[in-house]
């Protein structure tokens, strides 16, 4: 009998696992580290945000006490700078090119510096961006999350009026189910889209599914101008006997159930479980079982560890959690009879080429629950009409994030060389949202 | 290990560290917890007449800080003591009879008035203390009442007052000087003149600190009126050395013993001030803002440091530097330095070639062969030391002079041979070389 059940800990004990992974500097800490920063020219910190934020400029508004500049520096160029502070990877982005890792190997913490920056604007609500004046366009995005969010954000401070789609009651997409609960406590998610909308001009349209409620070819019709930040809401399949045995869940759901869960307690977890994939989603699933109580956590990846899409300070998450990770081991099959059991690994010798060789040694871990973390994909009947150029299920795009087809546009998960990061769906929108305010107003000039 | 026994004008103390006169110095506690901590003597906050002066029941003092809550500078509005005469004659009785190896100086403040000083400096020398010190350096609140700074900018009261004390004295008697005068010599010779023992500097600068951001007053305020106060601490400590080093070098005040007071944080800052001239050292506003033990360190260190220097006592190091101190106009123009930055050391801040970029030269790259890479130009940089100021890798960017050859900037052949203003071509008052 698989052993899964909720309440594994104390009411106590799940609210401090939950509680904020990175608490927020006080003022003092936040004076103390701004003054780290030595303001440095072209700042590698900047060139390595894919958002472009002035790291050395925020930084040094706080250390000036002009906070409400600091979060303007970065919101301009990041309006998702509050959720980025707290899911950004800063360690392999800014962080990792601050040049104080040359002289002292501890970088600037810019991610905290970022949220003390940024919070005081989420909780007073001060509105740091205005409209231009109205240009009269109508434009489509599809996708309430990062993507979506940063490009009607853009739009509407250029004027344009935005009608946004989500198939989700709620906006935020991967920000509000995709995250672990422990990164984004206090219903930030919900409270940054409040933010976001509150410039105007952005009209929301929940609980509708592209392909079912609306086509590209109507808001092509319909709107001046579409952009589509979809993202991949298909989890791969293994391709294993067993895949279809009750007990083998997507990470995807589980988190995205966590994080709407109101009593986490109450969550049915495995007392052994088995993750695999090796990227920051099976990180996510293994520390936040590991969190609800159950007691043994294993993540299989089938190549080496320095090759997991997980960073580094994330790999370490797992295993001061107490997660095991198994590097190099594919799933052969999921054992039953009528639930996991457990599953049964080969053992991979993967080489510089990025192939992988089969060892013919096997292991077998026990699991009451088995995760499958190894990355999702367009939804079917989304984009795969042919209208729009696609590559290896992705949406094809330019430099200025232009589709295939005229008029639209797409950024975040859904394009070809996405990386799967809040950051750099943010960039996608915003760069999205300044594309197509040329495109509109170069019509304008035309047909004028 | 280097004796850091002092004698200045006779008054012996363990260690040339003096308190200042001031807060610290203000009670027989205060003292007494100083000489505990191992301070080498003190100068007793400023007696007057009485009736005793009052303060303010409000901010006396205000810092600037650095992000971190470090005092770099530091101003007061204190007046001298408010407590009666007689409380501290008996004070500081007591204390140089428990004290009798720790230099114990009494500093005053008195008018404009002869009879006044007679009657009061054979009081003082009653106690035992060891000298008497003048202050005519208080800028604020004394100053308005014809005292302090008001007799310290005019060399004419400086040497009058100088004649009365000295009269009445036995004991040595030192002139505190303030730097709140256009130029320091003239106070120093009119304190020589009145035939003063030796001069202390620097008194605290005036100064208004900042204003209140929320009601635009200024900062500290008293009932919503502010005061320029005395600053002091690190900061003023370049403005002290400047005025020591005048003193200890010009041919009329020379060989005027010197203590020296300004900013003295560590150890290293009594170096500064025993090389450029001065006997000992006096101490207020790190005490102020660490309390008694940093005597520790000063003391410490500059015993560490003289052994170091091969120097067995702090008379050896008095006034080392002084030689090297001299106008602008005899500085060598022959001579060429270029900076260097140490690859290895570099950290890719960029800093130097910004500053170097807008604010002066444009001698330091930002790309070489494609890479994020800062060097300098030699055929552009003029020496200035800016990108050395601003590195914040200790020992990165150095100096080099140019011994031979060209100087690629100017064109001009590096030359042994010295030469200054006073020859240049360019100088319109040369003298024929």
């Amino acid at each position: 009998m698989p052993d899964i059940r909720p309440n594994r800990l104390s009411r106590e004990e799940i609210a401090r696992n939950f509680s904020d992974l990175h608490p927020p500097l006080s003022h003092s800490e936040a004076l103390i580290e701004a003054d780290r920063c030595y303001f440095c020219f072209d700042a590698p910190c900047t060139t390595a945000c894919p958002t472009d934020i002035d790291i050395p400029l925020f930084i040094q508004k706080i250390r000036s006490g002009n906070v409400r500049g600091s979060a303007h520096t970065i919101l301009a160029e990041n309006i998702m700078g509050g959720m980025c502070a707290r899911v950004c990877p800063t360690e392999v982005l800014c962080e990792e090119a601050c040049v104080r890792n040359t002289h002292e190997e501890k970088p600037v913490e810019i991610g905290l510096l970022q949220r003390f920056a940024t919070d005081p604007i989420l909780d007073d609500g001060a509105q740091l961006f205005s409209r231009a004046e109205t240009s009269g366009h109508r434009v489509a995005v599809v996708g309430g999350g990062p993507a979506g969010l940063a490009c009607a954000h853009r739009l509407a401070m250029l004027g344009h009026d935005v009608a946004l789609f989500d198939r989700e009651e709620k906006l935020g997409g991967l920000n509000e189910y995709g995250i672990a609960a422990y990164k984004t406590v206090g219903d930030f998610a919900q409270r940054e889209i409040n933010y976001i909308l509150s410039i105007g001009g952005i009209q929301v349209n929940a609980g509708v599914t592209l392909g079912q409620d609306i086509t590209i070819t109507r808001l092509r019709d319909e709107y001046d101008a579409v952009f589509l930040g979809v993202g991949l809401s298909s989890v791969n399949w293994l391709g294993v006997e067993g895949e279809n045995l009750p007990g083998v869940e997507n990470a995807v759901e589980y988190i995205a159930e966590l994080r709407q869960a109101r009593d986490k307690g109450e969550l049915p977890v495995g007392r052994r479980v088995v993750v695999i994939g090796g990227g920051m989603t099976a990180v996510d699933v293994a520390v936040q079982s590991k969190r609800l109580g159950a007691e043994q956590v294993d993540i299989v990846y089938r190549r080496g560890i320095d090759q997991m899409g997980a960073s580094d300070y994330e790999k370490n998450l797992a295993k001061t959690n107490g997660v095991t990770i198994h590097p190099c081991a594919r799933p052969l099959k999921i054992l039953g009879p009528g639930h996991a059991s457990a599953v049964l690994f080969e053992r991979t010798a993967p080489d510089d080429s990025g192939s992988i060789a089969d060892t013919g040694e096997t292991f077998k871990l026990e699991a009451d629950v088995v995760f499958k973390a190894i990355g999702q994909q367009l939804r079917d009947g989304v984009l795969d009409d042919g209208s729009i150029k696609m590559k290896s299920g992705k949406v094809v795009v330019d430099e200025n994030q232009s589709t295939s087809l005229a008029g639209v546009w797409a950024g975040g998960d859904c394009v070809l060389g996405g990386d799967d990061l809040t950051v750099t769906a943010v960039q996608h929108g915003k760069v999205a949202g300044i594309a197509i305010d040329r495109y509109l107003r170069t019509r304008e000039n035309r047909n004028g | 290990m280097a004796d850091l026994a002092s004698e200045f004008l006779g008054i012996r103390s363990p260690n040339p560290f003096w308190l200042a006169s001031a807060p610290p110095t203000d009670k027989a506690y205060n003292v007494n917890r100083a000489f505990e901590a191992g301070w080498g003597g003190a100068v007793w906050k400023t007696l007057g007449e009485d009736p005793p002066i009052v303060n303010v029941s409000g901010p006396r003092y205000s810092a600037i800080h650095s992000n971190d809550r470090r005092v770099i500078g530091f101003n007061n509005i204190e007046l001298i003591t408010d407590r009666p005469l007689k409380t501290n004659l008996d004070e500081i009785r007591q204390i140089k009879r428990d004290w009798p190896d720790r230099a114990l100086v009494v500093s005053v403040m008195f008018p404009m008035n002869a009879e006044v000083w007679k009657k009061y400096v054979p009081m003082i020398e009653d106690t035992g203390a060891d000298g008497i010190e003048l202050n005519f350096g208080c800028p604020h609140g004394m100053s308005e009442r014809g005292m302090g700074s008001a007799v310290g900018q005019v060399p004419e009261y400086i040497r009058m007052a100088t004649e009365w004390a000295k009269a009445a004295a036995k004991v040595p008697v030192i002139v505190k000087l303030t730097p709140n005068v256009a130029n320091i010599l003239p106070p120093a010779k009119a304190a020589k003149d009145g035939g003063a023992d030796a001069v202390s500097l620097i008194n605290t600068i005036n100064s208004i600190m900042r204003v209140d951001y929320d009601t635009l007053t200024m900062y500290p305020a008293t009932d919503g009126m502010g005061t320029h106060g005395g600053y002091c601490g690190e900061a003023v400590k370049p403005i002290a050395l400047n005025m020591v080093a005048e003193i200890a070098r010009t041919a009329e005040t020379k060989g005027l013993p010197i203590s020296g007071i300004g900013g003295i944080t560590d150890w290293r800052d009594a170096v500064d001030f025993l090389a450029l001239g001065a006997s000992n050292v006096q101490v207020c506003t790190a005490a102020m803002v660490y309390g008694f033990k940093i005597i520790d360190d000063l003391a410490d260190g500059l015993s560490n440091f003289l052994d170091d220097k091969g120097m067995k006592s702090v008379a050896e190091l008095v006034g080392r530097a002084v030689p090297s101190v001299t106008d602008w106009q005899y500085l060598n123009l022959n001579y060429v330095e270029k900076a260097v930055i140490d690859q290895d050391l570099c950290i890719q801040c960029g800093r130097c070639h910004v500053v170097c970029e807008d604010t002066s030269h444009q001698a330091i790259t930002h790309t070489v062969d494609g890479k994020r890479r800062f060097e300098v130009m030699d055929e552009e940089c003029v020496g200035c030391n800016l990108c050395v100021c601003v590195c914040p890798v200790d020992g990165c960017i150095t100096m080099r002079r140019l011994r031979d050859g060209f100087d690629p900037r100017t064109g001009q052949p590096i030359s042994d041979e010295k030469a200054n203003w006073t020859t240049h071509p360019n100088n319109p008052m040369r003298k024929s070389s």
